[in-house]
């Protein structure tokens, strides 16, 4: 039988979540022996061979461009899992809802106290940030949350392993964390 | 108040209650958790939060506000209660802005905590994201109304336990928040950081300043044990005679 496929994604986030995944230490020789790993920055692979079994996601969607890749993540992974607060709430990219998108820009970019000449970026290049910080499951259907700013590399071996071996993802109380 | 004994039934466990005590009340002294987040021992119940719910002969009540009486069946730690316990503290989530990662409460924030005991992963209920005013003009302590529950605690200590008024209720349903009783905020007020009102917040909301996290992840209130975990830990559960 073929190992089961893993991807994992990055959207607005601060790739700690990634970090706490390489934080399984030894661990990671047994994950490459039970998954490969698809699409996912840890190799750089940077598109999808096909359907994947698992989807890991990290982040929260603030512009155009994560709305395009976690559809593509949606539509290629039988399992989605948002992993770590900001796939869940947004996280704290997202404390900037409670202020309007043009009062950020303008904050950041003309009128804060160490802007000189500032002008708002416009390049075609730079993704379109959208009106507020949207978590995961607010724009794709998501089939596990796993909590935590980041989980815990104990969390996230506990959720894969028990994934991989066709379980429910049940977490112990100390391992379920909001931060 | 007589000291007139009398038995309760809660989960089908006899608990010998004294008159004039609460079911809340009642429960915990027989080493019985019932989950509660406005209640706490040294105020009068305020009944705000619903979470200490039970079924009392069938009908859901709070059970912080309602006094034992000999014989009533109580349900308690139930599938249909915790979910409705669950739901209440998902929308107290999303009703506010509760970035725990950010907060200097998490790990000791009896709001979180309840969400650990009841299950809650993630809040299923869309966020409000309301905008909401941080009052930081008392020199030693600061309200921060995104992580308010609207407990009124700090409203009830103030009153009972400091013999002042310092913090009240303002406006209506969605729009109801804390108030305080200066036009010129919490700096404007009497409020001494020694006030048992300063400190008896459940959440991050009122603080006192200066203090950050100070306790290592896995060492706070709430990282290894469940809340509630103290009460149950009585284990002294009476069987009625």
């Amino acid at each position: 039988m073929a190992k089961p496929k893993v991807a994992t994604g990055h959207f607005t986030g601060c790739f700690g979540c990634h970090m706490s995944l390489l934080d399984i230490d030894e661990r990671i020789i047994d994950l490459v022996e039970l998954v490969e790993f698809d699409k996912s920055p840890i190799n750089d692979i940077k598109r999808f061979s096909g359907p994947v079994d698992i989807g890991i996601v990290e982040g929260g969607v603030s512009n155009d461009e994560n709305v395009e890749f976690l559809k593509q993540f949606r539509e290629n992974c039988r399992i989605l899992i948002a992993m770590g607060a900001c796939a869940l709430n947004g996280g704290v990219p997202s404390m900037r809802n409670t202020v309007p998108l043009k009062e950020c820009l303008e904050e950041a970019f003309l009128n804060g106290p160490t802007v000189h000449g500032g002008v708002i970026p416009n390049d075609p290049d730079i993704p379109n940030l959208l009106d507020r910080v949207y978590p995961v499951h607010e724009v794709v259907k998501v089939d596990y949350a796993l909590p935590g700013c980041p989980p815990s590399a104990d969390t996230l071996w506990a959720a894969l392993t028990a994934l991989l071996s066709g379980e429910e993802p049940g977490l112990p109380y100390e391992l379920v964390k909001y931060d | 108040m007589s000291n007139e004994k009398m038995t309760i039934l809660i989960d089908g466990v006899a608990v010998e209650a004294t008159e004039g005590q609460t079911i809340l009340q009642a429960a915990a002294d027989a080493g019985i958790y019932i989950p509660r987040l406005c209640n706490h021992k040294d105020l009068l119940p305020g009944g705000h939060c619903r979470i200490c719910t039970v079924k009392i002969n069938g009908r859901p009540g709070s059970s912080c506000t309602f006094p034992v009486a000999d014989g009533l069946v109580i349900e308690n730690d139930t599938d249909e209660l915790n979910a409705m316990r669950r739901a209440i503290v998902e929308m107290l989530f999303v009703e506010g802005n509760h970035y725990c990662p950010s907060c200097e409460a998490s790990g000791n924030c009896e709001l979180q905590a309840l969400g650990y005991r009841l299950g809650m992963i993630n809040p299923e209920y869309p966020y409000q994201e309301p905008k909401n005013e941080i009052d930081a003009t008392h020199d030693d302590v600061y309200i921060d109304r995104d992580r308010c529950v609207l407990c009124g605690r700090c409203a009830r200590a103030s009153v009972q336990l400091d013999g002042k008024r310092v913090f009240g209720f303002d406006g209506r349903g969605l729009g109801t928040r804390i108030a305080v009783n200066s036009p010129d905020g919490l700096g404007g007020t009497n409020l001494s950081v020694d006030d048992r009102a300063a400190t008896i917040c459940p959440t991050g909301c009122l603080r006192v300043k200066g203090q950050g996290p100070d306790i290592p992840v896995g060492q706070r209130a709430y990282d290894s044990t469940p809340i509630g975990s103290d009460i149950e830990r009585k284990q002294t559960v009476k069987q009625a005679t």
